[in-house]
């Protein structure tokens, strides 16, 4: 899948950093430094944050409920590369319009947003970057 | 760029998802425990039976400026069997569908001459449980109203279209993915055949927009008003999706 030079617009507002797509990655960092790991796992574990296990089950032993609805994450690490796991997590959609995964680091084409999200994307550049650095590890 | 990337959005938003066969369809009960299950099966655990009590009450208070009680008028409850299967209905006054709960406060306005309830209030819980109750086992029934047609449309729209910061329609998970584990919760397929209900998470009684708000509270979009047009039109859409389903108000869910 070409999706040429997709450029996030810089909006006033909020701190989103431009990014490139090239084919089905993103190469570069979105804060230009890799991210943390282990803060990484701590974010898909997370429910509230990063909402990863709603949907997906993982290598989270201590987790006792874990969605069904998508693969399993463990082994995404080798089944993808770094700039595709970063699209993956920044817009799914871009890669399966009719996904349900959701997009982690968009806020335009989004309909009837809660206030109190209103404008924001789901993650930080920085919280991308850890969760990328966490599936990165995930390779078997 | 953006605009055209928008416009390819709102297309993909509006995507059809797959309908449920009317062979496949279930009610909620069948997506729960055996003790939840049980709970609902038996009147004297059902907590919701606290609600009807109180509903029994208020149905023979008098109320109001004009003092007259909803068995004054109506009888007994009884006397509303086959009614909550068949709201929401359109209202001449209003012009437009109206819930049973709006139904029960036009005449708390209209007839008694007291102010409404709030949505949620107890009161009102307690009075649509105890119409609702007298429906059991009746099937859902939707009115075959040529005035409800655009409505009925308006709410089927929300339900297939993308909404919040997750961008999910309610199709999508109760539709695409019903029956499979969101977490720890299996999806069920969303039809309201127990309302009001009683949810353990709530710890309380509570209407079907009560339930509708804390799905679109899970996708980050903006919840209605109680009352809102839009609930409305969503409740008229669910109901005709689960059209000819057993009423089994008031359920029990977790
Ligand atoms: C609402 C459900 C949902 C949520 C929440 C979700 N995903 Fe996904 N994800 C999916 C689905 C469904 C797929 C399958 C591919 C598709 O639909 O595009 C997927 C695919 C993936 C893939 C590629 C699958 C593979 O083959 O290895 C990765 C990696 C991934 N998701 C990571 C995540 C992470 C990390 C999070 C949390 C930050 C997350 N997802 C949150 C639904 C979800
Ligand atoms: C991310 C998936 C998801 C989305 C999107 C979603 N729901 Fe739900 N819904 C659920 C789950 C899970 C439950 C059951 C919760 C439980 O048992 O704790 C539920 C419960 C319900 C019920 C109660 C069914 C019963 O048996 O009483 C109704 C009705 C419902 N949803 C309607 C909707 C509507 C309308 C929308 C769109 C505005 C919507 N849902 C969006 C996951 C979802
Ligand atoms: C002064 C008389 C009066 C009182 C008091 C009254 N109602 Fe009514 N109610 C009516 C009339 C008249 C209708 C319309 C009947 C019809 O359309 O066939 C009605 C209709 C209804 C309906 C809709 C029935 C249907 O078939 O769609 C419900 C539900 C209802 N009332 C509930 C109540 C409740 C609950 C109370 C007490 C809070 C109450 N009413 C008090 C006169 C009254």
């Amino acid at each position: 899948m070409l999706v040429a030079a997709l450029v996030a617009p810089a909006l006033a507002q909020d701190a989103r950093r431009a990014y490139v797509v090239e084919d089905d990655a993103i190469r570069e960092s979105l804060t230009g430094k890799p991210g943390d790991a282990e803060r990484g796992r701590a974010i898909v574990g997370n429910r509230q944050v990063g909402l990863c296990l709603l949907c997906h089950a993982g290598p989270f032993p201590e987790e006792r409920f874990q969605g069904n609805l998508a693969p399993d994450l463990s082994g995404a690490g080798s089944r993808w590369s770094e700039g595709q796991l970063r699209l993956r997590i920044v817009d799914a959609a871009s890669l399966n319009p009719a996904t349900i995964m959701p997009p982690y680091y968009r806020t335009e084409g989004l309909d009837r947003v809660a206030r109190s999200f209103a404008e924001k994307p789901i993650f930080s550049a920085e919280q991308i970057e850890d969760v990328i650095a966490y599936l990165r590890t995930l390779r078997d | 760029m953006n605009r055209r990337l928008g416009a390819l959005l709102l297309l993909m938003a509006t995507q059809a998802s797959a309908e449920i066969p009317e062979a496949e369809r279930r009610s909620g009960y069948h997506d729960m425990g055996a003790s939840v299950q049980a709970m609902q099966d038996d009147d004297m655990a059902n907590p919701a039976m606290l609600w009807v009590l109180d509903g029994e009450k208020l149905w023979a208070q008098r109320q109001g400026a004009a003092g007259r009680s909803c068995a004054d008028c109506h009888g007994e409850p009884s006397r509303m069997t086959g009614v909550a299967v068949r709201y929401p209905a359109f209202s001449e006054s209003a012009s437009r569908p109206i819930s049973l709960d709006q139904r029960i406060n036009q005449c708390r306005t209209e007839q008694q001459k007291a102010p409404a309830f709030d949505y949620e209030s107890r009161e009102l819980l307690s009075l649509s449980a105890l119409v609702a109750m007298q429906s059991r086992e009746h099937k859902i029934a939707p009115p075959d109203d040529p005035r409800l047609r655009t409505f009925l449309e308006a709410g089927a729209a929300t339900f297939n279209r993308r909404q919040g910061q997750l961008n999910l329609s309610c199709a999508q998970c109760h539709e695409d993915n019903r029956g499979k584990r969101l977490a720890g919760a299996t999806i069920p397929q969303a039809h309201p055949t127990g309302y009001p209900i009683y949810r353990l998470e709530w710890q309380s009684l509570g209407s079907l927009q009560r339930r509708l708000r804390n799905c679109l509270i899970g996708m980050r979009a903006e919840p209605y008003a109680y009352g809102a047009p839009d609930y409305v039109a969503l409740e008229l859409y669910l109901m005709k999706r689960a059209a000819g389903m057993p009423f089994e108000a008031p359920g029990v869910r977790p």
